[in-house]
């Protein structure tokens, strides 16, 4: 459990000629505190997986500078446990050698498996230790993905849209996974969504963002109680404080990406206040 | 007739003697091929520079470099081990550079997540990930080799190949069918039942066969 702190930092991607660079955002600063849930959402391109590979150190940022508890963040390490929207398993190893693959590289064999074993427990795998990914399901995959983060027992846990890929049923099993996960282990989480319900649902803070210029919009705290009910007014209320906010931000993203062929009225249809709106984006 | 050659021992020096040169010439195609493609598709100051020319050197039939091996080595058997492993070497290559540059991306960063780095990345992903693309190559890197030291046997010394040229200048056509099909049915037994044994093994394992899920 450590803070985040997030200073200045920019991302410009360096094109072939010097006005060609492109900048992704620009001076971000955000603190996530001890065992906070905090979500990253705004539309397809304003730079959420940047931040956050930023953070897990798999990327550079051109300024500024993140520190995870006292230390500044140079490169990728176990202290960060990343779960991608893929799973990203080794297909050669099965479901236990690919969370020992983390925890072996922090312990002696024997340590390496039973902390394995524990937090595939944990995520209700136990019956599927010796199988290989090609045998599992999307959402089993995910789960796999999980466990391996949560092994190496890193201080802060970064989700990049990891229930992205799934249908919904799944993906409504795997949030009471991660509350209760998170509940357990009392983990600082940044997840990155688009799904403005998912990120209502499990987070502290919801930090909006959005593009040209990329930042960070607004930041909502989230008061309401857990386990929190979708069909509460409160949660539809923020739900469409977001969607007002985010739609703006989508149909920018749209008159850019498709130039005059851009109908606000057919947009707002499909991105009214709807409030499954975030589903399918 | 065939019992009588197997009982001269001719036949059988013979085999033995292939097998032994292509077991040996094939194991150091697979160990430079291999090691070859590693550094190719791991550095792109490498790719850049030997992998043309390795592709330029795989356009030439191994065969081509017997007469440069013969004199190299004096005529010595190093003459048709080197052609065997010009032969297979190359596919070898090709074939494990492709692998290791095709490993998926979010693969290896998840294991930078994981905080592997720089040689444990290459061991414990990037060269498991590319097996079964290196199997492809020792697959094509023992049909070239076996063709190559078939050939090169023709014109040297020893082996099945020069019992067969041998067996032609007796005028014994018995002796000449009986080496061709030894020759093919080893080519065979290899290539569709020991190879396609393993990748199968293999690829169901990688999940890169759809009858599993
Ligand atoms: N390597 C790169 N080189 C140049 N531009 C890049 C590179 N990676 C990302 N970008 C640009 O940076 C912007 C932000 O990308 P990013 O992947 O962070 O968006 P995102 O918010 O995660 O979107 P999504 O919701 O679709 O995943 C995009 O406009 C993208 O084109
Ligand atoms: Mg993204």
């Amino acid at each position: 459990m450590e803070k985040v702190a997030i200073n200045h930092v920019e991302k410009t991607f360096p094109g072939k000629s010097k006005n060609e660079s492109f900048t992704v955002f620009k001076d971000i600063s955000l603190t996530v505190a001890p065992g906070e849930f905090v979500s990253l959402l705004g539309p397809s391109g304003c730079g959420k997986s940047t931040l956050l590979n930023i953070v897990a150190g798999l990327d550079q940022a051109t300024e500024g500078d993140v520190t995870v508890g006292t230390e500044k963040i140079k490169s990728p390490g176990s202290d960060r446990g990343v779960v991608f929207q893929e799973a990203a398993l080794m297909p050669w190893l099965t479901v236990l050698e690919n969370v020992m693959l983390a925890t072996k590289k922090k312990m002696n064999k024997e340590d390496a498996k039973s902390s394995a074993e524990k937090y595939l427990k944990l995520v209700h795998l136990s019956k599927f230790l010796h199988s290989y990914p090609h045998e599992l399901s999307g959402g089993m995959k995910q789960r796999v993905a999980i466990a391996r983060a949560l092994s190496m027992d890193p201080k802060v846990l970064l989700m990049d849209e990891p229930f992205g890929a799934l249908d919904e049923q799944t993906r409504m099993m795997l949030h009471r996974e991660v509350q209760f996960i998170w509940e357990e282990t009392k983990k600082t989480i940044l997840f990155v969504t688009h799904n403005i319900r998912e990120s209502i649902l499990l987070s502290d803070r919801i930090v909006l963002m959005g593009t040209r210029p990329g930042g960070i919009r607004k930041i909502y705290s989230v008061d309401l109680p857990r386990p929190r009910d979708p069909a509460s007014p409160e949660f539809i209320q923020l739900e469409q404080d977001i969607m007002s906010i985010l739609g703006g931000e989508i149909e920018k993203v749209m008159k850019e990406e498709m130039g005059d062929d851009f109908n606000s009225k057919k947009a707002s249809l499909l991105y009214g206040t709807d409030r499954n709106m975030g589903n399918h984006i | 007739m065939y019992i009588g050659l197997f009982d001269t021992g001719i036949l059988a020096t013979a085999l033995a003697e292939s097998l032994q040169r292509i077991s040996i010439g094939f194991s150091l195609a697979l160990l430079i091929g291999g090691l070859l493609g590693v550094i190719i598709g791991v550095s792109k100051l490498a790719d850049e520079t030997l992998g043309s020319l390795v592709i330029a050197l795989q356009s030439v039939p191994s065969i081509v470099w017997l007469p440069i091996a013969l004199v190299l080595f004096q005529g010595g058997a190093g003459a048709i081990y080197f052609v065997v492993i010009l032969g297979g070497t190359w596919a070898m290559t090709l074939n494990v550079r492709m692998g290791i540059k095709n490993v998926q991306p979010i693969l290896i960063r998840a294991a930078k997540t994981m905080g592997y780095k720089n040689s444990e990345l290459i061991w414990k992903v990037m060269l498991p990930a590319s097996i079964p693309s290196a199997l492809t190559g020792a697959r094509l890197a023992w049909a070239f080799g076996w063709r190559a030291l078939m050939a090169a046997e023709l014109i040297g010394r020893g082996g099945l190949g020069r019992t067969l040229m041998d067996a032609r200048d007796f005028f014994n056509m018995d002796l000449v069918v009986a080496i061709m099909i030894i020759i093919s049915c080893i080519g065979l037994i290899v290539e569709y039942f020991i190879f396609s044994k393993i990748e199968k093994k293999v690829l169901s394992r990688w999940g890169l066969t759809n009858s599993a899920s």
